[in-house]
């Protein structure tokens, strides 16, 4: 009944909406709510990454907004998608169906991301992406419905790559897990690599997930490349990067580059064992004023330091409580149109705007990792040594295989 | 340079050498849960969570009490085995006279309840163990570099795997425990105190699992889900040396090592699934495994 | 007066046995009564996805309460439906649902005819950890194979017209048609544990020896028994990826394998109910638990529930029923 209702209200406003288009965007927000879902892994191997902090970072942008938009109070829920493409795009559907939720954040899993992304598409509701690496959430599966906040593989793989093989860094040698993701970072490298001057001299494919690095390393140890690139993710690259510091890889003259590699994973391996890694990130808490003061706010209710993907969180659901408010309604396509009207420049994204394909671009920084004696805490890890402009950062669209973008 | 099968010797011979050390290890945790499925007939599936336990009471004994490296090696397996007394003396004990599938179910969940206390008190991410100063750098063996901890790894492992094999095969302490899971009545009847020795018998199978727990800590990041892993693999192992023997599962553990390094040099993307592979050959060909007898 | 009650005691045991099939067709009716009306009370969606894996529970449940096989890779059977399913389906827009998980369920049970022959003549825990093997030989299959998407996992399957008819895409019309799959499934577990094929399997199950020298080919009898069970869990797989429009590694992973041992034992291994209740609590529970701040728990709470099952009431929630209803009303 209440759905029915709802639907023919939605259908009442739409054609209102059509009517007086001319005049003021005087639409509603459904139910009065703006109902917000955090989907992400809470308990499994992304929980750092994202998890329970993202929650904590999306409630603060709220606590911040004020707690209503217009009036309409805003409701969160949240759930753990245990890192299973159909507990999440099920749990999303619930939302849906069951509870009329306007918009689903966190994200990280890839396969939950574009599973749920589907659902949303279907629905008109709007996703913002935080966590997922994937650079094909999109390209080829992108939709009208979401929008990717944060990084992904493109410009990790492009920023670190260039950056290393500019330094002189020519040969590699490419450790890839073995499976979808870590064929394209492997795909991505080699091409930026090769564009640059490089050469790949060799490489493994690792199966999924792997513990035991030892035998790959040495592999690469005999294959004579400067740079021994790490084409995968996680707990892998943590293994990968320990395995390579007992075996001495940097003594015997060979550098790591981690395509992706994050906060926690430096913090849980330590300086000893990362010192001089570079990386490419989307933001680090320590760059720069703005970042400082939110992320102190951040560990005072945390206790640990702020991930990219948890400040993207924040700094997404804001730019969408924003919108909301200006445009005047939580339908999916009129906020959508709104957050891409306004560029985005807040603690988290500079020069930030969100193209049609649904990637916010925003700059990127090319950080490398401290040395022990260099750091002064436990959380000062990185340096950030220069800027990667988002227009050159990010898979231009003349590349782009996504349907909204017409090539 | 010499090639073998199409590899440098020098390559070849330095994936033999890693190999074996990953051999010794499985040797190590399989020979855990052959003492206690070959003594107990407990299929003990939440071994992978006990030697998980070990790299984490190394890593939380340091950074709390200050315990290293060393003291570690001992004090850990003792705590974590008298961990397992208790688990066997009040839990398993229950359903010891039922069939062993139920023990293995019971495991499972207590599995479940670690990693998942675990996770939630310090994450998945997981921490470093720094190495002991002793044992940092490396051996040049000629072929290659072999970090000095990898060679002290293997050492261990070995040791304790064939102190287990004398103390179970040799002594007289032995000869009460294969006697007392072979005949329990007639044993209790010539005065040995039967159930206390299977608390012991688990307790000193779980002591096992730590005490490679500690062994791997400063190899790999400490985390909540690095036995979970782990467990399968070296399940596989103690299937194919035949449930139960104590030499099939040491000298599977360093075959199977060799074997699977190898595979990450010719076909490195099976290197994982190789070890099932091989298992369901083996019982194929010998379904009590290569060292079982059959049943 | 032997006489008598000779001719009596037949009488008396076939009118017991009368009451006994009248009980428990009316508590069928009301089973199947509850399962009509259930989308209007629950949501439609939550109640298909307890569909699916009850039908998986009991598929499994076939195996190990009337068999007495403990698999411990039955998730491969699942998965297997389950991808095949979806890839026809995305790959040939014209094809039906049905036949999409006809050919599913077809995949599932050629791999349950391989997987059986290889496993059968082992024992206990040999066979669970050679069906683990197995299972594990699939999980590294699905990672490589080009058409599962790897860990993205296979989206986009369409839900499309039934028959070429009736549209799926309301949930209502789907749950209704999951709704008929699952009897079907569970209609044909029933019709085989109550045939003398199944009198055979639960004489394996108490005293495989003396089936032997009874004269009966004991593994051929649980080879059937394995093939069965491995078809139904690809039929569920199948109608799961149709449902929810993908398929994904979830399903072929170890844990799955867990996850279906715990239904089962949770409901009660061996009951014929026992399955679908462990399979609805269990879901349920995760359903609940992900959403409410004891989420990061959940993993500890299965574990617990495992834990106490195996310790206190080994016979499940629809044993332990069960035995009190034995107990006071009869």
């Amino acid at each position: 009944m209440t759905l029915i209702k709802k639907r023919l209200a939605a259908s009442i406003a739409m054609a209102a909406a059509t009517a007086v288009v001319a005049t003021t965007a005087q639409a509603e927000i459904s139910d009065d709510e703006v109902r917000i879902g955090y989907l992400a892994d809470m308990s499994g191997t992304y929980r750092d990454l994202a998890g329970p902090g993202g929650l904590t970072a999306l409630e603060m942008a709220v606590a911040d907004f004020g707690g209503s938009v217009n009036g309409a109070p805003i409701v969160v829920f949240s759930a753990d998608d245990r890192n299973s493409a159909d507990v999440g795009a099920n749990t999303v559907r619930e939302w849906i169906d069951q509870r009329n939720v306007d918009m689903v954040a966190g994200l990280v899993a890839s396969s939950v991301t574009i599973a749920v992304t589907k659902v949303l598409a279907e629905n008109n509701r709007l996703g913002l992406v935080s966590g997922s690496a994937a650079s094909s959430v999109t390209n080829e599966h992108c939709t009208p419905n979401h929008i990717h906040w944060v990084y992904d593989t493109y410009p990790l793989a492009n920023g670190t790559a260039k950056a290393v093989v500019e330094q002189g860094g020519d040969t590699w040698f490419l450790l890839t897990a073995d499976y979808a993701f870590g064929h394209a970072l492997e795909a991505d490298v080699t091409s930026v690599v090769e564009a640059n001057g490089g050469e790949i001299v060799g490489g493994v494919r690792h199966p999924f997930p792997t513990s035991d690095f030892s035998s790959y390393i040495l592999q690469a140890q005999g294959s004579g490349a400067k740079i021994v690139g790490l084409a995968n993710a996680g707990a892998d690259t943590v293994n990968a990067i320990t395995t390579a510091s007992q075996f001495g890889i940097t003594q015997s003259g060979q550098q790591l580059a981690g395509l992706l590699i994050f906060l926690n994973d430096v913090h849980a391996l330590g300086l000893e064992a990362t010192q001089n890694l570079l990386l490419t990130t989307g933001w680090y808490w320590d760059m720069d004023e703005q970042s400082r003061e939110w992320a102190q706010r951040y560990f005072d209710e945390v206790g640990r330091m702020p991930t990219m993907v948890q400040a993207g969180i924040y700094s997404s659901t804001m730019h969408y409580l924003k919108a909301v408010e200006a445009a005047g309604t939580d339908e999916a396509q009129a906020v959508r149109e709104q957050m891409a009207s306004e560029p985005i420049n807040d603690f988290f994204a500079r020069n930030g705007r969100i193209r049609e394909d649904g990637r916010m671009v925003h700059d990127m920084y090319l950080a490398q990792v401290k040395t022990p004696e260099a750091s002064t805490g436990e959380w000062d890890l990185y340096e950030i040594l220069s800027t990667i402009p988002a227009e050159e950062a990010y898979r231009p669209l003349s590349e782009s295989q996504c349907s909204l973008v017409q090539n | 340079m010499t090639m073998i099968f199409g590899v440098p010797m020098a390559v070849f011979m330095g994936q033999l050498t890693l190999g074996l050390v990953n051999g010794a290890f499985y040797a190590l945790l399989s020979l855990g849960l052959a003492v206690i499925f070959g003594l107990l007939k407990i299929v003990n599936f939440a071994h992978g969570a006990q030697y998980m336990l070990g790299a984490f009471a190394a890593l939380l004994g340091f950074r709390y009490l200050g315990i290293n490296y060393w003291l570690a090696l001992i004090l850990v397996p003792l705590v974590i085995g008298g961990l397992g007394m208790l688990l066997e003396r009040f839990l398993l004990r229950r359903i010891a006279h039922l069939d062993h599938l139920y023990g293995l179910l019971l495991t499972f969940g207590l599995a479940l309840i670690f990693e998942g206390t675990l996770v939630n008190l310090f994450g998945v991410s997981g921490a470093r163990y720094a190495t002991p100063e002793i044992l940092q750098g490396g051996l040049n063996l000629g072929f290659m570099f072999l970090p000095t901890y990898r060679a002290w790894v293997l050492v261990a492992a070995l040791a304790m795997c064939l102190f287990t094999w004398f103390m179970i095969e040799r002594t007289r302490l032995g000869a009460y425990l294969r006697a007392g899971t072979e005949n329990s009545q007639l044993m209790q009847a010539f005065g040995v105190n039967v159930p206390l020795l299977i608390t012991l018998t688990y307790g000193f199978g779980v002591g096992l699992a730590a005490f490679a727990g500690v062994l791997a800590a400063p190899l790999y990041p400490v985390s909540p889900t690095m036995g979970s892993s782990l467990l399968i693999v070296v399940f596989a192992v103690v299937v194919i040396g035949g449930m139960g023997s104590i030499l099939g599962a040491i000298l599977t553990g360093l075959g199977m090592g060799i074997i699977e390094g190898l595979t990450k040099v010719y076909y490195p993307e099976a290197a994982n699934t190789v070890i099932f592979l091989v298992m369901i050959l083996v019982l194929m060909l010998r379904p009590a495994g290569l060292f079982g007898k059959e049943a | 007066m032997p006489a008598s009650t000779v001719l009596k005691a037949p009488t008396a045991v076939a009118q017991r046995q009368r009451r006994a099939n009248l009980r428990r067709n009316a508590f069928y009716i009301a089973l199947v009564g509850v399962g009509l009306v259930a989308p209007f009370i629950a949501y439609p969606v939550f109640l298909m996805k307890i569909l699916c894996f009850a039908l998986f529970a009991c598929a499994f449940n076939l195996l190990l309460g009337y068999a007495g096989l403990l698999s411990f890779g039955h998730a491969a059977f699942l998965a297997t439906g389950g991808y095949a399913t979806g890839y026809l389906l995305a790959s040939y827009p014209g094809l039906t649902p049905e036949l999409g998980i006809l050919a599913g369920t077809l995949m599932a049970t050629l791999l349950g005819v391989l997987f059986g022959v290889l496993s059968i003549r082992r024992q206990g825990i040999y066979f669970a950890m050679v069906t683990l093997a197995l299972a594990q030989l699939m999980f590294f299959v699905f990672i490589q194979a080009p058409f599962t998407g790897g860990e993205d996992g296979l989206h986009g399957v369409p839900r499309g017209e039934l028959f070429g008819v009736i549209s799926l895409r309301s949930n209502l019309a789907m749950y209704y048609f999951v709704f008929a799959i699952f009897l079907l499934g569970y209609a044909l577990i029933q019709r085989t544990v109550h045939s003398p094929f199944g009198q055979v399997l639960k004489a394996i199950r108490e005293n495989e020896p003396r089936a032997i020298s009874l004269g009966y080919n004991v593994d051929a009898y649980k080879l059937v028994a394995f093939v069965i069970s491995a078809g139904l869990a690809g039929l569920a797989g199948s109608t799961k990826t149709v449902v929810f429009q993908l398929a994904s590694l979830t399903d072929a992973h170890w844990h799955m394998s867990g996850e279906v041992i715990l239904m089962t034992l949770l409901g009660g291994v061996g009951t014929l109910l026992g399955p679908l209740m462990g399979a609805g609590l269990v879901v349920s529970l995760q359903h609940l638990l992900a959403q409410s701040p004891l989420g990061n728990w959940v993993s500890v709470i299965l574990g617990a529930i495992f834990v106490v099952c195996v310790l206190s009431f080994r016979s499940g929630i629809i044993g332990e029923l069960g035995a009190i209803y034995r107990k006071n009303f009869k």
